[in-house]
């Protein structure tokens, strides 16, 4: 068997100079941390050899299909297979009955979600079946022959319908741990937070705003489609090559299912087109397995984009209600609130994201008094879980309203009212749990409301109106007229790492040895690169804390343990913790090595503080006591550690007390736009953020991480909605034709200030930054447009009719 | 059927051709030319964008069968293209007018990765806009990336020296999901702007 096309590993070579930045290792090494070093995976990714999950190939291999339930709710009568197997060019059709395992089921935290549906199904676009046949176009038309009868059943489409007393149960018999204390079996899991006395305080406010909120189902919409290549193997296991962001997370759900131990499920990190928590879930990855060990030939299975609308979860739609109280002097007396989201037909990330959406729920403010409730739904639609901003963008949608609201209605100027209730570091969560790193949310608002204002009537040109600057763009819909400008802003609090107690560590093996002469360490995590950058920033840890120039990064894989997740803005927390520890520990060896060996030469080997810079041992006066070459000769050095982030608690399920969150990250936006107000278009002009990451280990990366955010949640403010019919709870809009996602015409500039307040707890203070801009953003939109219109906009994404009064 | 084609200056052949078959499916699993990306399938998202004699078209919305006798450039093939651009240019002068709307060199170095030098590996030969892409941090997953660098190297054929409003117009149908376009921008603009003081 010829080998498939991989992944490769990439090396660079020694990066530029940069400012020296304050660092336990010294920073004579250049392209260490605190430097906009250039990605290593840059060059193969602009000349199209980066090689993505869907670029796999393998002689011989065959193409997999995926067969879903054309309806959302049914039982299954019978499936029909015979005509699709005597298609020629097919290899295998397999249904729930042909599972290898006693193991049917797969899920992050709850085992609901079947393989393939048995008997019933729960959601539109459900796996039903799957195919494997020689070309792609073979296996389609060969799945569009297997004849499927349903018997359709009532759907259940809102709290309403999945808590009335007749209710049909989403999944009858549950036995996971959170059926004990939620309210009824169609609840994936309710978590109280109540501190203080709302009811109480409320009797203090002068003035109190009530309000009802909508946001809507967004997608992630990452650009490389769900795929992957299996490879059964000679010893009856099997090769993944695959796009997700957690491999042992994959490999834990994937083995029993196959009725195979671990290490005979061997996984390799494919290039990955984009996560934002769609790859947390499986998708095809049992799916291609299952038919790579039927035929015993390799399996490709790459969704289009229509079946990638139905192949992952989707960031959960919520109803957000709300009561905020306030002195006459501004001062918050109270917040309730109850969020409900609805998680649709299967678990997934449910669970936590209630924690976050409840834990979160009041915002970045001082609040001692409150009451929170959030809930997460199962209903027929499609499953909801993982995406940037993970239920804190839900609640930072509505609290955000309610402050302007609340502003208002004391009189207070809306960024002013925010600052005199700003938390700031030693603040008390709603929790209980201090704050205890910095928290400068006045003065991210005090930032972000300093920075330049764009021009008034910037589409005027000496030509007249330049219409690609106005709302409608090349439609040529205003030269100006009707047109009005809005201001909004919004701050919002995130927090970082997996909480409530989760065992959140991650792993790096780090090796340093002599090639041709130099130098060179090699960093091996299963860490997920998925566009963020960790890989850059894995290189940059290496050479700061070993002082070599050259740093391989090993494929991402299951030959190493685990990293965690790409997702909570945790991984250059973790796994660059992890890194960063693994090198201080092959640091120690290769001075020991020295010691051994020149120890006798020079006294400084024994008595001083010694550094590894520049490719030397040097001591903390800067001395040069030998070259590593010298020092290693054929020797490798080689770590493998695991590493852990403080531990945190389960929040208490009746009060929601605990500390339960490893570190908070905090954004501000201010937004620009401009309204159409006759058509209800809205061009969104600016989009200023400022943010505090702790420490910038690549000043570049994080500011593109911070634009990318705020685009995301420009998305959810004016555009991209997943559109569910009400009554058949199918997908409406299963196309980028019809599922908007912010093009370069969409999107403003966006202006960034970077602030770095070190959070001492954290591997060179550095702060989880990819979240933090995606939920602020989408308030401030919502905030300008209401600036702009004066319309109350209860709702996102805000639509043309929403604006013109035609809804 | 059989396709008989030019792709990045080199003829090939495809056999065993399904009809239904797109330019885009030929050349990432027929011809081992994987850099064109699959992100949409149905012409929304540019990922897949080449150039079909010269002009930039969706290869998933071309049949296989369309590009017979034609020529196909690929951004696997998109830094010779830009090489044996420039030397034909260098023999007629430049192609583009004085850059009134553009931005200058200066400018578009504001955001530039400090002190970063030219080489970031292993001495690749990029084309400007490939290496104005990595220098810029325009690259995040890279999923949208080849489509881009398809569109942006033709717009900057035509308009050497765009506004922003030019560079955004142009760019409008390569939909990218990491970046939210700000160092896009500045790559297109730092493209133009190395190619505008190299003339």
């Amino acid at each position: 068997m010829s080998s498939p096309k991989l992944p490769p590993a990439f090396a660079q070579g020694g990066a530029p100079t940069g400012a020296p930045t304050r660092i336990t290792q010294g920073s004579k090494t250049k392209g260490g941390i605190g430097e906009s070093t250039l990605r290593p995976d840059g060059i193969l990714k602009v000349t199209g050899e980066f090689a993505y999950s869907s670029d796999m190939w393998h002689e011989d291999m065959l193409w997999g299909q995926i067969l879903r339930s054309t309806v959302a709710h049914a039982e299954i009568l019978s499936i029909d297979t015979a005509e699709a197997l005597a298609t020629p060019g097919v290899y295998a059709v397999m249904t729930y009955d042909d599972l290898p395992a006693e193991v049917k089921h797969y899920g992050l935290e709850i085992q609901d979600t079947p393989v393939l549906a048995h008997g019933r199904v729960r959601h539109h676009g459900e796996p039903v079946a799957i195919v494997a046949a020689d070309h792609p176009e073979t296996a389609r038309r060969a799945a569009a022959k297997i004849k499927v009868e349903y018997r359709e059943l009532p759907v259940i489409t809102d709290e309403a319908s999945a808590t009335a007393p007749d209710a049909i149960l989403l999944h009858e018999g549950r036995t996971d741990h959170h059926v004990g204390h939620v309210p009824h079996p169609n609840i994936v899991h309710r978590q109280p937070i109540v501190r203080g006395d709302a009811e109480q305080a409320a009797a203090r406010a002068d003035f109190v705003v009530k309000g009802e909120y909508h946001f809507g189902m967004q997608d992630q919409a990452f650009l490389g489609p769900e795929s992957g290549l299996a490879v059964p193997e000679e010893d009856g296991g099997v090769h993944l090559y695959i796009a997700t962001q957690w491999l042992h997370s994959d490999l834990r759900q994937i083995a029993p299912v196959l009725g195979l131990p671990e290490d005979k499920v061997r996984m390799t990190l494919a290039g990955v087109g984009g996560a934002f928590g769609g790859r947390e879930d499986l998708s095809m990855q049992i799916h291609a397995c299952l038919l790579a060990l039927r035929t015993g030939k390799p399996v490709k299975i790459v969704y289009n984009r229509f079946e990638s609308f139905f192949g992952h979860v989707h960031r959960h739609p919520a109803k957000l209600y709300y009561e905020h109280g306030a002195t006459k002097d501004g001062k918050l007396t109270h917040v309730k609130c109850r969020i409900v989201l609805d998680g649709g037909a299967y678990a997934s990330a449910s669970p936590a994201v209630v924690g976050n959406a409840a834990s979160l729920g009041v915002g970045p403010y001082v609040v001692d008094d409150v009451d929170i409730e959030a809930v997460a739904l199962y209903t027929n639609n499609p499953p909801c879980g993982a995406m940037r901003g993970f239920g804190a963008v839900q609640a930072c949608f509505a609290y955000e309203a309610q402050m302007d609201r609340l502003a208002d209605a004391v009189g207070m100027d809306r960024v002013e009212f925010r600052q005199l209730n700003a938390m700031s570091q030693g603040t008390v969560m709603p929790t209980g749990q201090p704050v205890d790193s910095p928290a400068p949310v006045a003065e991210l608002l005090r930032r972000v409301k300093a920075m330049p204002m764009p021009p008034e009537r910037q589409w005027e040109s000496s030509e007249g109106a330049d219409v690609r600057q106005l709302p409608g763009g090349l439609s040529n819909t205003t030269h100006g007229e009707g047109v009005v400008r809005g201001v909004g802003y919004a701050v919002g609090i995130k927090n970082v790492g997996f909480s409530e107690g989760f065992d959140d560590y991650s792993t790096a093996r780090v090796r340093v040895e002599v090639v041709a002469g130099e130098p060179v360490a090699t960093v091996h995590t299963a860490m997920a690169e998925v566009g963020q950058g960790g890989v850059t920033v894995h290189a940059q840890i290496a050479r700061t804390e070993l002082g070599v120039a050259r740093v391989t990064i090993h494929p991402a894989d299951t030959q190493v343990g685990s990293a965690g997740s790409t997702s909570a803005s945790r991984q250059t927390y973790v796994t660059g913790g992890a890194v960063k520890n693994a090198c201080e520990l092959v640091r120690e060896k290769v001075l020991d090595i020295g010691r051994r060996r020149f120890g006798s030469y020079h006294p400084a080997w024994a008595s001083a503080e010694l550094l590894l810079e520049g490719g030397k041992v040097v001591t903390d006066g800067g001395e040069v006591l030998a070259d590593l070459v010298d020092v290693l000769e054929d020797e490798a050095v080689e770590v493998e550690r695991e590493w852990r982030h403080r531990p945190t608690e389960p929040f208490d399920l009746r009060t929601g007390q605990g500390n339960g969150h490893v570190q908070y990250s905090f954004a501000a936006h201010r937004a620009v736009v401009e309204v159409d107000t006759e058509l209800g278009l809205v061009k969104v002009i600016e989009l200023a953020c400022a943010q505090d990451v702790g420490k910038a280990l690549n000043p570049l990366s994080v500011v593109g991480q911070i634009q990318g955010g705020t685009t995301q949640g420009l998305g959810i403010a004016v555009m991209e909605e997943i559109v569910v019919d009400p009554v058949t709870a199918k997908v409406r809009n299963p196309s980028f034709t019809d599922y908007l996602i912010p093009t370069i015409l969409d999107t403003p500039v966006i202006p960034v200030d970077v602030l770095e307040l070190a959070d001492d707890h954290a591997p060179y203070g550095l702060r989880g930054i990819g979240e933090a801009p995606t939920l602020s953003s989408t308030p401030a939109v919502l905030a300008a447009i209401r600036n702009a219109t004066g319309l109350e906009l209860n709702r996102t994404p805000v639509r043309p009719e929403h604006l013109t009064g035609t809804a | 059927m059989r396709v008989n084609f030019t792709v990045n200056g080199r003829p090939q052949e495809a056999d065993d051709v399904w009809e239904g078959e797109s330019l885009l499916y030929v050349l990432r699993e027929r011809l081992g030319l994987p850099g064109s990306k699959n992100a949409c399938e149905q012409g929304e998202c540019g990922s897949c964008t080449v150039r079909l004699d010269g002009v930039p078209v969706c290869s998933c919305l071309v049949a296989a069968g369309q590009v017979e006798g034609r020529e196909v450039v690929t951004v696997e093939g998109l830094a010779d293209f830009a090489r044996q651009r420039a030397r034909s240019e260098g023999t007629r002068g430049s192609s583009g007018g004085p850059g009134a709307s553009g931005t200058s060199l200066d400018e578009a170095r504001a955001w530039q990765a400090r002190g970063a030098g030219p080489h970031t590996g292993e001495g690749a030969e990029l084309s400007p806009v490939q290496q104005a892409f990595i220098d810029a941090g325009a690259v995040q997953c890279g999923f949208c990336t080849p489509g881009l660098l398809v569109a942006a190297d033709e717009m900057l054929e035509r308009n050497p020296s765009p506004s922003d409003a030019d560079i955004r117009e142009a760019l409008s149908g390569n939909l990218c999901r990491c970046t939210g376009y700000e160092k896009i921008m500045d790559a297109v603009r730092l493209a133009a702007a190395r190619q505008s003081e190299e003339v």
